[in-house]
């Protein structure tokens, strides 16, 4: 079994990481999860949260809000909607995606409403963190 | 035969014509460069998006349970065009290309008695379709005065579209645009976006491995109006790339044109002077002449 796995963080409008990593965090959609090399290869969907990549002592962490992840015995390709780096990372730059999230609420029922809530909620809690 | 004074006047018009293209020209080559940049940016994500969902889908294609966006509604009765070009002129053919593009399907779709609907986005779009087939429009998109293109705007046109179809008024939605090759060639190109076209992965391959996380459904749920999204980002993108490049050679045209203007009406006005001293002289030589003799 290898020691680290190629990791690749991307938006929509660029590539944001792609480095080797011996584990990672990832905020799944039915709850965090931590990811090493030899990992069931899975497709998630992501709730906003923090992704924590760890390589020896060296630890970065991106915030993202929301997207999926698809673990495969080659590495791990995190694809998401908007994110940025934890340090980079303004209540500013959230504030779209908060706002999408909270009109997505209108119009649902029963399980999709509380789907999307939890995921409202979530970034909410995310974004008041900042700042 | 124009005077000497209304050729030096034309002559500095063209000069200054050929200024402000020769200056459009450079600020497109830059815009372009800055373009094709964005459009690359955005190609590992569009990547990976259709990798995992065409192993998703391959499996689901026939599912009765999977979301209509990848099925369809097993009708293609109503049509719903999504044209998309410039905001702005002058840049060759670009906006006219995709515009008749679009205007083949729909008057074939309108011939076999289909239900069609339009949405422009761009200025230029709208301007040129709206004379023919306004009556079909239902909504139009513009994006003036922006500078770049960014993945909100693709969210503000997939919006509507998505929207409209997960109240189900229509069966196919297809997307126009047009398609970078290189500075001088664009092509128009029409994109099925829904239901959608996912080429499907071989089986047997490694996808039959991946576990789910909530179940496929869930996730093509998900996935399928994120890659839609994604599907209008690219086409806006490679839309401005075609928009800056057409414009780029557009130019380079017409600076090239202006200063044979130049040249000729230079020449011109060479002619005409000469001819008008030449003609001097022998008013005064024969005006000479004819005291003398």
């Amino acid at each position: 079994m290898a020691d680290t796995m190629q990791v690749e963080l991307v938006s929509p409008e660029r590539l944001l990481a792609s480095v080797e990593a011996e584990k990672v965090m990832l905020p799944g959609a039915d709850g965090d999860f931590t990811a090493m090399p030899g990992h069931v290869p899975v497709v998630t969907s992501l709730s906003p949260g923090a992704i924590r990549i760890v390589n020896g002592s060296e630890e970065t962490e991106y915030l993202i809000a929301g997207g999926f992840a698809e673990v495969s015995g080659a590495g791990i390709s995190v694809l998401a909607e908007f994110a940025s780096l934890r340090s980079e990372a303004t209540a500013e730059m959230f504030a779209s995606s908060l706002e999408a999230a909270e009109k997505s609420l209108d119009g649902l029922e029963k399980d999709a409403l509380a789907e999307a809530t939890r995921r409202f909620s979530n970034l909410k809690m995310m974004v008041e963190t900042l700042d | 035969m124009p005077s000497l004074k209304d050729l030096k006047v034309r002559i500095n018009s063209v000069k200054s014509t050929r200024k402000i293209t020769k200056a459009m020209q450079m600020v497109a080559a830059a815009k372009l460069r800055r373009a094709q940049e964005a459009a690359e940016a955005s190609r590992p994500y569009a990547a990976r998006m259709t990798t995992v969902l065409s192993n998703i889908a391959t499996g689901n294609r026939d599912n009765p349970e999977a979301p209509e966006l990848l099925r369809g509604t097993g009708s293609d009765q109503r049509h719903l065009l999504v044209v998309c070009t410039a905001e702005r002129g002058l840049c060759g053919g670009f906006n006219s290309s995709i515009v008749r593009r679009s205007r083949l399907d729909i008057d074939r779709l309108v011939a076999e008695g289909k239900d069609v609907k339009i949405m422009c986005v761009g200025r230029k779009g709208r301007e040129q379709l709206r004379r023919d087939y306004g009556h079909l429009f239902i909504d139009s998109i513009t994006f003036e005065g922006l500078k770049r293109m960014s993945y909100a705007q693709a969210e503000e046109v997939a919006e509507p579209v998505l929207g409209a179809f997960a109240d189900g008024e229509y069966d196919v939605i297809t997307l126009y645009y047009s398609e970078f090759q290189s500075v001088i060639a664009q092509e128009p190109q029409a994109l099925q976006i829904i239901p959608a076209t996912i080429d499907a992965v071989e089986e047997g391959g490694s996808n039959s491995t991946y576990e789910y996380e909530p179940d496929e459904n869930a996730l093509l749920a998900d996935l399928l109006p994120k890659n839609i999204t994604v599907q209008i980002y690219r086409a806006l993108l490679e839309n401005a790339a075609s928009e800056q490049g057409a414009r780029m050679s557009a130019m380079d045209n017409a600076t090239r044109n202006a200063g044979e203007m130049v040249d000729k009406l230079t020449l011109q006005y060479n002619r005409s002077r000469q001819a008008a001293i030449t003609s001097e002289l022998i008013e005064i030589i024969s005006g000479a002449e004819a005291l003398n003799g």
